[in-house]
């Protein structure tokens, strides 16, 4: 296991950020993305983000992971502001993206290469493999790997450089039922061991009951806060007990999914 | 019930996609045994229709023929004990036999019937006299030929790695540089001969100029649209695992973009090849063009056909080699096997 070092991770402030994309048919109206969203995450936090397709939740992270800039408002990761992608802001799409060329070792190094750190920190990289559990494939190619296994290397890769804040967008997304909630577990897990600052993109309300601290629902675009509700839940949670379902209910009638009397 | 089933699977079994032992020998045992018999006939044909005049190109026909058929079969001879060589075989040998009975093709229309006028069209047994008469000027051709290409192509491909990595990355470079490679790049090289002659010092270096210019389009049009179709996602992981713009580039942007490098490789190579064998037949003094041009300048065809020979197999070791070192670069792009 990688020793866990003191808390390296760091709080998130989102403050009245707005966002705007010129519209594709139409290039000169910029309709917002993102419109005056505030929200906080704790250091040590895990906070899922929950709304509609095209409702700014990937806009959103893109602008924490510096990707973006946003057109008003403010990103601060502690008391810091935003002002690009940095090494500590780690950031997992759902396409895991592993560099094709690069066997499973040297995709999770491309951290420590891309910050010239290797020589000193080859060592941990032995930790990383053993921590997702891919000792045995580390001179394998991705294309010969499995789509949770390759979402594993994506999260190894991302933890190495000890990122402050892990930003997940959809990280399951793509994963069949099963192997998507022993994920959920290895995520977790991943968290409780690091105590990195997590914020999950999710469609599935399951997972992000399952898994958070708090819930942050977001309304069609342009994207707004719709509200804040804190699970809590004892951990390890129970799928189905009744205040997870209960919970479940709720966030879909907020979410307007919940069946309508007619 | 069980049973049944069970008689049902073993009916099925015969006509299973799996070749029983006795019929996978048997084509094995045909495909290594197709050119020890192709030589037997293209032995037997060559001394039928050489009988009427046992010359020296007949005799020495005769000894290649041999040579082939001794050769073919020590090797199925060996092949039991070396099971590489066994698969190396069965891939080749139906290959090597058609090409053996097309040289007895070859044969019957010159030596046998006399179809064709000679000198135009040498029997396969007098070019094969050229080729030896002449090994020691055609070894020199092939040498100068080799240099000149290597040199033009090395040149070729370095200037259209850096121009294709600046037009694909930087916005101003593709600003300046795109008109210029859309109207330059498609004048085939060999047109600029007239002026390359009048600028150019010695004819070497203006031939290795030309051909390095034929190279350095494709190898920059590929290059360049490889690097501007990186994976936007791939770039964004990389800068928020902290690379800076040369990890960006070399390490993320030249690595996606090496398959459409490959094949810009590939096709200046054989933009080179063309340029090459021009280049020599009406400017530089030595390679296997201009040896094509002295030969048929003196009407010796048999010795345009060896150098025709030599280019072939020269132009395909080339090419081989490229492919064989795209093979170890991109060995990543291989299979589809999922764990």
């Amino acid at each position: 296991m990688v020793a866990i070092t003191e808390s390296e991770a760091s709080s998130l402030t989102v403050r009245e950020v707005s966002k705007s994309f010129p519209a594709p048919d139409d290039p000169l109206s910029r309709p917002l993305a993102l419109d005056a969203v505030s929200v906080s995450l704790a250091a040590g936090e895990m906070v899922s983000l929950v709304g509609p397709s095209g409702c700014g939740k990937s806009t959103l992270l893109r602008l924490l992971a510096g990707l973006e800039t946003p057109d008003s408002g403010a990103l601060l990761i502690g008391q810091e502001p935003i002002v690009g992608p940095s090494a500590e802001r780690g950031l997992v799409f759902q396409d895991p993206n592993l560099f094709p060329w690069l066997t499973v070792r040297r995709n999770i190094e491309a951290g420590l290469v891309a910050r010239g750190v290797l020589r000193e920190k080859r060592d941990e990289v032995d930790g990383f493999m053993r921590l997702v559990g891919l000792e045995e494939f580390a001179r394998a190619y991705p294309h010969h790997l499995s789509g949770g296994m390759a979402q594993r290397v994506a999260l190894a890769r991302a933890l190495i450089n000890h990122p402050k804040v892990l930003l997940l967008d959809e990280p399951l997304g793509a994963l069949d039922a099963f192997t998507r909630m022993r994920m959920q577990d290895e995520v977790l897990r991943l968290w409780r061991a690091r105590r990195t600052t997590m914020l999950l993109v999710t469609h599935d309300i399951d997972e992000a009951i399952y898994m958070s601290d708090r819930i942050v629902i977001m309304t069609q675009r342009p994207g707004r806060i719709e509200r804040t509700i804190a699970i809590a839940l004892e951990r390890p949670r129970d799928r189905s007990s009744p205040e997870f379902l209960r919970l479940r209910g709720d966030i879909l009638e907020l979410l307007h999914f919940a069946g309508k009397p007619i | 019930m069980l049973r049944e089933s069970r008689r049902g699977a073993e009916v099925s079994l015969p006509s299973s996609p799996i070749p029983t032992r006795a019929s996978f020998s048997t084509g094995v045992w045909r495909s290594l045994l197709a050119l020890p018999v192709a030589a037997c006939v293209a032995l037997a044909l060559h001394l039928s229709v050489s009988r009427a005049d046992p010359s020296p190109d007949a005799l020495s026909y005769t000894l290649f023929l041999g040579g082939i058929l001794g050769a073919g079969v020590a090797l199925v001879a060996l092949q039991p004990w070396w099971p590489g060589l066994r698969r190396w075989m069965e891939n080749m040998f139906p290959i090597m036999a058609v090409a053996l009975l097309l040289l007895c093709v070859w044969e019957i229309i010159t030596t046998g019937f006399r179809l064709l006028p000679l000198p135009y069209f040498p029997s396969p047994a007098g070019v094969l006299m050229s080729l030896l008469n002449d090994r020691a000027l055609l070894f020199d051709s092939t040498w100068h030929s080799l240099i000149l290409l290597l040199g033009g192509y090395a040149m070729g491909v370095i200037a259209g790695l850096i121009s294709g990595v600046c037009i694909g990355w930087f916005s101003f470079a593709r600003y300046w540089g795109m008109p210029v490679l859309k109207v330059v790049g498609p004048i085939p090289a060999t047109a600029w001969i007239p002026l390359a002659m009048v600028v150019s010092p010695s004819a070497i270096f203006s031939a290795a100029g030309l051909i390095a210019l034929a190279v350095w389009f494709p190898v920059t049009m590929l290059t360049a649209s490889g690097i501007s179709n990186t994976k936007a996602s791939y770039l964004d992981v990389a800068r928020t695992l902290g690379a800076g713009r040369a990890y960006l580039i070399f390490r993320v942007a030249i690595p996606a973009a090496l398959p459409n490098i490959f094949i810009g490789l590939f096709m200046g190579l054989g933009a080179s090849f063309l340029t090459l064998v021009v280049a020599e037949t009406v400017g530089v003094k030595s390679g296997l063009g201009w040896y094509v041009s002295w030969a048929q300048g003196w009407a010796e065809y048999g010795k345009v056909y060896a150098a025709l020979v030599i280019m072939a197999a020269f132009f395909s070791t080339i090419m081989t080699l490229l492919f064989k070192v795209r093979d170890h670069v991109l060995v990543w792009q291989k299979g589809v096997i999922k764990w």
